[in-house]
């Protein structure tokens, strides 16, 4: 018996290749999200696919279980997703927000010098008269975003930044409900939108980009994406 | 291209049967008054009847279309693509104004067994009661245990979006009178006990033939056993025939082979891809053991059918393919392709399947290759394989295709016709 198998076994070998030998990581098994979203998830230079590591776990959760579950829309991403358990997309957030890696120089673009201050003051300051919020106020004090789950928002595209703000505008877009940002979006005019988007993207990313801790005393807004993770 | 063309003759058609149909109408409404329901229904249900319901309503994946995306768990609203339009699930949660709160267990029986809504009128088939038509008395009754055990939620019915005269009642009874007979095909007594127990599952609860049966001008089907392959709405996928050899039939499978894709969604012959990777996924992973081994039993005992008996063997004179489209689509394979499913297509066993010998690779039909290439996808998620790989999608231009595809299908004694720009373009 050991001598047929002996026999046989080179033969069979010759007919089949050895099967493809497959290390057994996240990044092997998240391949279809490096190809879009570049190597490590650092950003493929698309404007609308971001980088994605180094984001805050719970943010990158929120938005796997968002574009699943239809609140979020990209036809690519809910593909993927469709029926994916929720503690994969955990692990999926995880290994991406755990990858600590350098961003490139923000791309030089011309933009006159009083639309950078304007852009600038709402980011830093909001309006009080028309009751918005500065960006700092939520996304973390150097705007490197706040645990769990509040994203930075530097080191994103210029026009990613005018897609997403433009998408909630308009209700294309949902976080988890109560939806501040939708809410903030809202008050914000198209010019408003530009501004901020133009002044966030020249901004150089602060070495290490560190998200804040959670906010300890109340945001301006309800907002369903700030902190009691499940 | 096709449907549209077939849709226009089915709407000569229908104008045609119009006359005959308010005669059947009638009829069928007579027909169904006759075989209605007996018996008195028991006002609770026992835990048991309840959790059994449960497990028969993850077999019929009754959630999968009365679920809509991120929506609650069965109070519809999930949009089924027809070629005649948009069919919208209702909401099968007890709630009074917009579920099947004032339903009785009667009422019930007749939209199973006879395909009838509350009010009498005749439901569309995209609900698939030419199947849900087997299922037994007492399986209905636990289906209904379980439906009225679910918390009742308030969303109201989105009318369908079906194209005039599809969805009228003269259509429907046009439709019921040549496609549609109410109640359950008799075991065969010639068969085995699984075999039985497999064939009321696939034709029944299962709805296999929603998918996988041939379809008309008018989407009826001629015979609910054939099982012959079919083209999903909006060219979106094709359902590989069970009967084809050189398709999806199991015929030649072990058994074992045939329980494992059906349980965890991959098998050493190959992975559940797109809607079946959803029923993997929703559905037969949660069959119990005897019945997957029922289900395996019947679909491997499908009669044959196609063109070609015997691929191997058989050879008929190789495909004319043009050298420089080989060439190119080796060179595309070497580049994207080849790291996960290796330099002879053997790919890695459970993780990425080998394209050698595989049968989506070389049937007649490429819906699903060019699908599967362009768009990537992770391998169904099942509990036996929860956190599967995935496969990066390769929007390559149509000629690039068409070269991959072409040396895909004339490799590792792969003897497939070569496919062409042009069909590549008119597919996407």
């Amino acid at each position: 018996m050991a001598i047929a198998l002996t026999v046989v076994a080179p033969s069979t070998a010759a007919q089949a290749p050895r099967p493809v030998q497959v290390p057994d990581t996240l990044a092997q098994r998240l391949l279809p999200c490096t190809t879009c979203h570049g190597a490590e998830g650092r950003s493929a230079g698309g404007a609308f696919t971001p980088r994605i590591a180094g984001k805050p776990a719970g943010y990158l959760f929120d938005q796997l279980l968002h574009f699943r579950d239809g609140r979020r829309h990209n036809a690519a991403m809910a593909g993927f997703l469709a029926d994916l358990p929720d503690a994969y997309l955990r692990e999926m957030a995880d290994h991406f927000a755990a990858l600590d890696l350098p961003y490139p120089a923000p791309a030089p673009r011309r933009v006159a010098a009083a639309a950078l201050a304007a852009g600038q003051r709402l980011a830093r300051h909001g309006d009080a008269a028309r009751q918005l919020p500065a960006c700092t106020a939520c996304h973390g004090a150097a705007l490197t975003g706040a645990l769990p789950a509040m994203p930075g928002l530097l080191g994103l595209p210029r026009d990613y930044l005018v897609a997403q703000l433009g998408a909630w505008r308009h209700g294309s877009r949902h976080a988890s409900a109560p939806d501040c940002m939708a809410e903030v979006a809202r008050r914000l005019t198209l010019e408003d939108i530009g501004q901020i988007a133009d002044w966030l993207a020249l901004q150089a990313v602060p070495e290490p980009m560190r998200a804040a801790p959670a906010p300890t005393s109340a945001l301006p807004l309800a907002c369903g994406s700030a902190g009691q993770r499940r | 291209m096709r449907l549209r063309r077939s849709m226009k003759a089915a709407g000569l058609g229908l104008v045609l049967s119009v006359m005959i149909g308010l005669g059947l109408w009638a009829l069928d409404d007579a027909r169904d008054d006759a075989a209605g329901f007996e018996g008195t229904a028991p006002t609770t249900h026992s835990i048991a009847e309840i959790e059994r319901g449960a497990q028969l309503a993850l077999l019929g994946n009754c959630a999968g279309c009365h679920t809509a995306r991120g929506g609650a768990a069965y109070a519809g609203g999930r949009g089924i693509e027809t070629p005649f339009g948009t069919v919208f699930a209702g909401n099968l949660t007890p709630d009074l104004e917009t579920g099947l709160g004032r339903w009785s267990e009667a009422d019930f029986w007749r939209a199973m067994q006879h395909g009838r809504g509350l009010d009498g009128r005749a439901l569309v088939p995209a609900f698939p009661y030419p199947s849900f038509t087997q299922i037994s008395r007492d399986d209905v009754r636990a289906l209904w245990a379980h439906l009225r055990s679910l918390p009742a939620v308030r969303q109201a019915h989105r009318p369908h979006a079906l194209r005039w005269p599809y969805g009228s009642p003269v259509a429907l009874a046009v439709w019921r009178a040549l496609y549609f007979r109410a109640g359950a095909t008799p075991p065969d007594p010639k068969q085995s006990a699984a075999w039985n127990r497999g064939a009321y599952l696939v034709r029944g609860l299962g709805h296999c033939q929603a998918c996988h049966a041939r379809r008309d001008a008018l989407g009826g089907v001629h015979d609910a056993a054939a099982l012959q392959g079919g083209q999903l709405p909006q060219g979106g996928w094709y359902a590989p025939s069970l009967t084809d050899p050189a398709e999806a039939s199991v015929a030649a499978w072990p058994q074992a082979e045939v329980v494992a894709l059906l349980r965890t969604g991959t098998s050493a012959h190959g992975m559940a891809q797109g809607p079946m990777a959803e029923v993997v996924v929703r559905s037969t992973q949660h069959a119990s053991e005897a019945d997957l081994q029922a289900i395996a039993t019947y679909l491997r005992a499908l009669p044959h059918t196609g063109a070609v008996a015997a691929r191997p063997g058989a050879r008929a004179p190789r495909q004319a393919r043009d050298p420089t489209a080989l060439g190119r689509g080796q060179g595309l394979y070497e580049t994207h392709c080849s790291s996960c499913h290796g330099d002879g297509g053997q790919g890695a066993p459970g993780v990425y399947p080998a394209l050698a010998g595989s049968r989506m690779v070389t049937m007649r039909d490429v819906t699903n290759l060019l699908r599967v290439i362009t768009e990537g996808g992770f391998a169904p998620a099942t509990a036996a394989n929860p956190r599967p790989y995935g496969m990066p999608p390769f929007d390559l231009p149509p000629a690039d295709l068409a070269a991959l595809m072409t040396w895909l299908r004339a490799s590792w004694g792969h003897d497939a016709a070569p496919v062409s720009a042009a069909s590549v373009l008119s597919q996407r």
